[in-house]
């Protein structure tokens, strides 16, 4: 919990939460029988994932010819599905990483679902490389381990190789920040739970009992992680870029890849998260703890890195422009007027022009518009990566090798596979662990809850103020932000018992002022994060 | 495996964490020795005032991952210069920017899960630990404070619920774990 109490900035939790409200709102859902919503979802992302396994099973029976790859263009749906889950899953990382050591206290609303999101997004992404090598159960050779072939070590020089130390790095990490993250919120439903739930929380919750000590090394090793995650998040990508950049083809081999690899990915996650907390926010009826303001801010991040891609794109012409190397020239120039015109038109459009919008606080601010502009976002990235990849490899050096691809069935059934198989696992995730971060929740209560914080609370403690002290403190009216903390720590304690009281947090006198002395005017001195 | 420690605890049960921190102040006062504080979240402040030293955790994630560092460069290094030399695009054998990524990699990779292996040990948690518990709202929305009065007289236990009593403890209780 910080110090740091604001009376302008919006509350991050409304509804005048005490710490027993947050538990039963955020592990009840764990606790009841799925409503139709969640059994109807669950029955659609089977059926993809059905339609998907044969599709798995149709390539893994007759190969990978049964895909429409061709000599010409080696990698299509599959590696354009690869990039694009990988990227979809950086916003997890980057809003439990980065925004904890950034301390975005917004961040604690949505970090659990994030997470999430990204361990499933990488266990799709991971599924693509897997496929495309044919014989899936020999992926193991992929990893260095001492074999009876020499033993044969793997090209610890190429970029598909730092891509599989990045891609599990990334995914190993990723599910223990997640997971211990999640042990205090599963000791939380084991003790509400009865019979069998109980002994299987029991077990998730690994004996977790809330010891000062343990809290103190949690969050220690939160800190850590976030730290470690945060340049390894931008590795990630970064490499996944490298797959393209060390290479010779025109179009890929370009110095801007990482930033604009890393900028896209970001971009993409946080409209993936969009999309699915608008859902889960509604069908869990969280909105008290993912609140517009979450929206808003992670609208704030989609817009900033959609301007960084656009940026990007617009670069990527210059350079190829500014290179006077007709190769590169006529990729760019394939890339916006060739035969795949529209996927160029379509990630243009969805990519630079719709996150655009956003600048807006209207919009930033609207269920509805975000929604629409987070698919859309998400389809613009998606095309990006088939522009990228697809139709830079149709027309190579040679014109007589120059092809066109359109996927099969069979390609489009793995996409869907890997939809199905996220559907599926988040549908999992929202019944049976609290799809927001229940103990992290109520650690920022007191600094963000709106019956302590926001221009209500503001203004409610101005009218409290000049209604009893008018002599005192008469100009309570009009309450600007500078002025706000200074006119409250002047204030005479007791006008301030009265707020707290009618919080129901606290009943004894003494303990109220010393609360108040401790949570609002605290100097710092408590706070040791 | 359930735990079982061998100790009457006498512990209160507070409702805000501001409250917990000034009834250790007080407690810390008359000199009683505390047992443990639980809290369904992290009390930020509350460390010093049980005395608890900072947490070593980020010197052994520095140490696994120096050994991940080491390890990876080495095993490259080791690999295409003694073990099997392939000359790769031209390039020579022992190229250093090329191991970059992965023993970048690699050095996330030994820090995270090193420190989180320490982590669960040395707080005695681990999957299917069942650990004493002393009432089920302590991970909801109470704060407890625990003495250990395994060989105290009667009139200490008393004394010491009186205290908890005055430090605006909602309930207190004894409990064998």
């Amino acid at each position: 919990m910080s110090s740091v109490v604001s009376n302008v900035r919006p509350p991050l939790v409304t509804g005048s939460k005490t710490y027993h409200q947050i538990t039963e709102d955020i592990c009840s859902p764990t606790e009841q029988l799925p409503g139709k919503g969640w059994v109807l979802c669950l029955l659609c992302t089977l059926g993809l994932l059905g339609f998907g396994t044969l599709a798995v099973f149709f390539t893994i029976w007759f190969g990978i010819g049964t895909w429409n790859l061709n000599r010409t263009i080696g990698w299509g749906w599959d590696i354009t599905n690869f990039v694009w889950w990988v990227g979809i899953g950086h916003a997890g990382t980057l809003i439990s990483a980065i925004l904890l050591i950034f301390r975005q206290k917004w961040r604690t609303g949505v970090n659990r679902a994030a997470e999430a999101m990204t361990i499933f997004a990488v266990i799709c992404a991971a599924f693509f490389p897997g496929i495309h090598m044919g014989r899936m159960w020999m992926a193991f050779f992929v990893f260095p381990y001492p074999n009876t072939r020499g033993p044969l070590w793997v090209n610890f020089n190429s970029p598909l190789l730092w891509d599989v130390f990045a891609i599990s790095t990334y995914f190993t990490v990723s599910l223990l920040f997640w997971y211990t993250g999640l042990v205090p919120d599963f000791a939380t439903i084991r003790d509400r739970a009865k019979g069998f739930r109980k002994r299987i929380y029991n077990f998730l919750s690994m004996g977790w009992t809330g010891s000062a000590k343990h809290w103190q090394r949690w969050e220690s090793l939160s800190l850590v992680l976030a730290g470690l995650a945060t340049p390894l998040v931008l590795s990630v990508h970064t490499i996944v870029s490298f797959d393209f950049a060390t290479s010779v083809i025109p179009g890929w081999h370009t110095t801007i890849f990482p930033p604009y690899f890393v900028a896209g990915a970001i971009f993409s996650g946080f409209a993936m998260v969009q999309t699915l907390m608008l859902i889960t926010r509604v069908i869990l009826k969280l909105e008290d703890y993912i609140t517009v303001e979450h929206i808003e801010s992670m609208n704030k991040v989609i817009v900033l890195t959609g301007s960084i891609v656009g940026v990007a794109y617009l670069t990527e012409l210059f350079v190829a422009w500014y290179s006077g190397y007709i190769y590169e020239q006529y990729a760019f120039y394939n890339r916006a007027m060739g035969p795949y015109w529209w996927s160029y038109a379509a990630m243009m459009t969805c990519n630079v022009i719709s996150p655009q919008f956003f600048w807006f606080r209207k919009i930033r601010r609207s269920i509805v518009w975000t929604f629409v502009l987070s698919i859309v976002v998400n389809i613009g990235m998606w095309f990006e990566r088939f522009v990228i990849i697809a139709t830079t490899l149709a027309k190579d050096y040679i014109p007589s090798n120059w092809s066109y691809y359109s996927p099969s069935w069979v390609e489009i059934g793995l996409y869907l596979f890997t939809f199905g198989l996220f559907g599926t696992l988040y549908l999992i995730f929202m019944r049976v662990a609290p799809v927001v971060a229940c103990a992290e929740i109520k650690a920022i209560l007191k600094s963000s809850g709106d019956q302590y914080c926001g221009p209500a609370f503001a203004e409610k403690t101005g009218k409290i103020n000049s209604g009893l002290h008018h002599d005192d403190h008469g100009s309570h009216e009009v309450l600007h932000s500078e002025t706000v903390q200074s006119d409250l720590a002047s204030s005479d304690k007791s006008t301030l018992a009265e707020t707290a009281d009618d919080t129901d947090v606290l009943t004894e006198e003494k303990n109220v002022e010393d609360f108040k002395e401790d949570i609002n005017f605290d100097d710092g001195k408590n706070d040791e994060e | 495996m359930k735990r079982v420690l061998n100790k009457k605890v006498l512990f209160g049960l507070y409702d805000d964490e501001e409250i917990l921190k000034d009834a250790v102040k007080q407690i810390n006062k008359e000199e009683a020795e505390i047992m443990d504080v639980y809290s369904p979240f992290p009390v930020h402040g509350l460390d010093p005032l049980l005395g608890l030293t900072e947490s070593r955790l980020h010197i052994a994630g520095f140490m696994y991952g120096i050994t991940g560092t080491t390890l990876a460069f080495g095993f490259m290094t080791w690999v295409f210069t003694c073990d099997w030399s392939i000359i790769f695009g031209g390039k020579p054998y022992f190229s250093v920017p090329a191991f970059i990524p992965i023993t970048f990699e690699f050095t996330v990779l030994m820090a995270a899960v090193g420190m989180v292996v320490t982590f669960y040990l040395v707080c005695g948690l681990g999957f299917g630990v069942e650990n004493p518990c002393l009432d089920n709202r302590i991970t909801d929305d109470k704060f407890c404070i625990a003495f250990d009065v395994t060989h105290s007289s009667q009139e200490e236990v008393e004394a010491l619920s009186v205290l908890l009593e005055r430090t605006s403890a909602g309930e207190v209780h004894t409990k064998d774990i």
